[in-house]
């Protein structure tokens, strides 16, 4: 059991280490973000739609799909020079990869989560009052779960052609139910409802990640083997 | 053409014999409901292709499963015919819903909770199509596509909770529902009647896509 988490986190330093040399995945994440917002701005009639109406939706939709841009990059990197195949070739079991990938894609997207969450905050003028530990647990508890789908589509759509136009085409329906959850948790903690209202979502979030990253552990190693 | 082949034309002609009757049936033998007149004869169309789609979502999600297992390459070619039957099923469904929905709701689409949850098997079965067709290694093929029909099978109870949470516009459960039917006697024969013909149907679309697959792949195996 140490062996593994040893790998995964060794495996997970690597990418984090090559993401850090060249920051491109992050920096167009990040960008995409900021665009994203701005343009969800725009596009909002102010005389006819208040900025409060749509910040929740606002924030989800421009977090999760900033962060496909960064899952697109888990295996993109490994099939230059057939890094994959010496990846697989390493004594570690494809548990322990799916881990490292796991865990460099929850960096990331945490990453992306930082930037969009202050952005957000600026762009549209957000108070989050004493809502901001509910709305963080709600993004951590969504993140878990879908980023686990994510490195398993991730996995698979970099064999494919196309493989930036798949993966969301993929994993946008598994995006469906967290952001739904997501979203309601926002509205009600940003119109300062009470925590308890709150917590019947934060369980359904909380059993989605053990479904999903339980059936990503069990499959990835599938995935895998020639 | 195989034997496989003739044997599922020939029961996807009956289906279609059968589903012939079952307009005849609806639409002269069974009485016009009162509160949504004509329109509401699209409910035998509608509820069988539903049933079918779902169905044959199920067995895209069994199948997939089955292939992990034994890794016989039979049981990808199979999910494959299930989920090219159940992507023109879901098709039904979804346009002869909004021609309901349009006389008796007022409206084309709303986001009803069983009318989103049915566009999200639709949307996955799409997904299944296109990872199908863009990895060339069957091998490839079939684990993949396996993996995403396990998740996509283990997806549908959330997105079920998900649009059950809002609320719901749709017709309530009357056939499979704790208390007894609550159809009219003939309707409910046009139903049942319309759900077997659509199986029938189903069954031999299944049989005879996944042979016209088999001898597919059995060719260009040999050549």
């Amino acid at each position: 059991m140490a062996d593994l988490f040893r790998a995964a986190l060794a495996i997970a330093i690597k990418d984090i280490r090559v993401e850090g040399r060249s920051r491109t995945a992050l920096i167009s994440a990040v960008t995409f973000a900021a665009l994203v917002l701005v343009i969800f701005n725009f596009a909002r009639d102010p005389g006819a739609l208040p900025k409060s109406a749509l910040a929740p939706s606002v924030l989800w939709i421009t977090f999760t799909f900033a962060a496909v841009i960064a899952l697109n990059r888990s295996f993109a990197l490994e099939k230059e020079n057939a890094a994959l195949d010496g990846l697989l070739l390493a004594p570690v079991s494809r548990s322990a990869v799916f881990l490292g990938k796991y865990l460099a894609n929850l960096a990331f997207v945490f990453v992306v989560l930082a930037v969009t969450l202050p952005l957000f905050v600026l762009f549209f003028d957000v108070g989050f009052e004493g809502g901001l530990p509910g709305i963080l647990a709600a993004a951590v508890l969504a993140t878990l779960g879908f980023v686990a789908v994510g490195t398993v589509f991730a996995a698979i759509t970099v064999r494919t052609r196309f493989a930036d136009l798949m993966l969301p085409l993929l994993l946008f329906p598994f995006l469906m139910p967290p952001v739904t959850w997501a979203v309601q948790i926002t509205t009600r903690l940003l119109s300062g409802r009470p925590v308890g209202e709150i917590l019947g979502w934060l369980r359904l979030l909380a059993l989605y990640d053990v479904v999903f990253v339980t059936l990503s552990l069990l499959l990835f190693p599938l995935l895998m083997d020639e | 053409m195989t034997t496989l082949a003739k044997r599922g034309l020939a029961i996807t002609a009956v289906g279609l014999l059968a589903l012939a009757a079952v307009y005849v049936l609806a639409l002269a033998y069974t009485p016009i409901e009162r509160a949504q007149g004509l329109p509401q004869k699209i409910f035998y169309i509608h509820v069988p292709a539903a049933w079918c789609a779902l169905l044959s979502f199920s067995l895209v999600g069994i199948a997939s499963i089955l292939y992990l297992w034994l890794r016989d390459p039979r049981l990808d070619l199979f999910a494959e015919s299930a989920a090219n039957v159940g992507l023109a099923f879901s098709l039904v469904m979804l346009t002869t819903g909004p021609l309901w929905g349009k006389p008796v709701w007022g409206t084309w689409w709303t986001w009803d909770a069983r009318l989103t949850f049915t566009l999200f098997l639709f949307f996955l079965f799409v997904g299944y199509r296109a990872l199908r067709s863009a990895v060339q290694d069957p091998g490839e093929r079939a684990r993949f596509s396996a993996v995403l029909g396990i998740f996509g099978l283990l997806l549908v109870p959330f997105v079920h909770l998900t649009v059950y949470l809002f609320r719901t516009l749709h017709p309530q459960p009357i056939v499979l529902k704790p208390s007894a039917p609550s159809l009219p006697g003939e309707m409910l024969r046009a139903l049942l009647a319309s759900l077997g013909a659509y199986t029938i149907l189903m069954a031999g679309l299944l049989m005879t896509r996944y042979a016209l697959a088999r001898d597919e792949r059995e060719e260009r195996d040999a050549g």
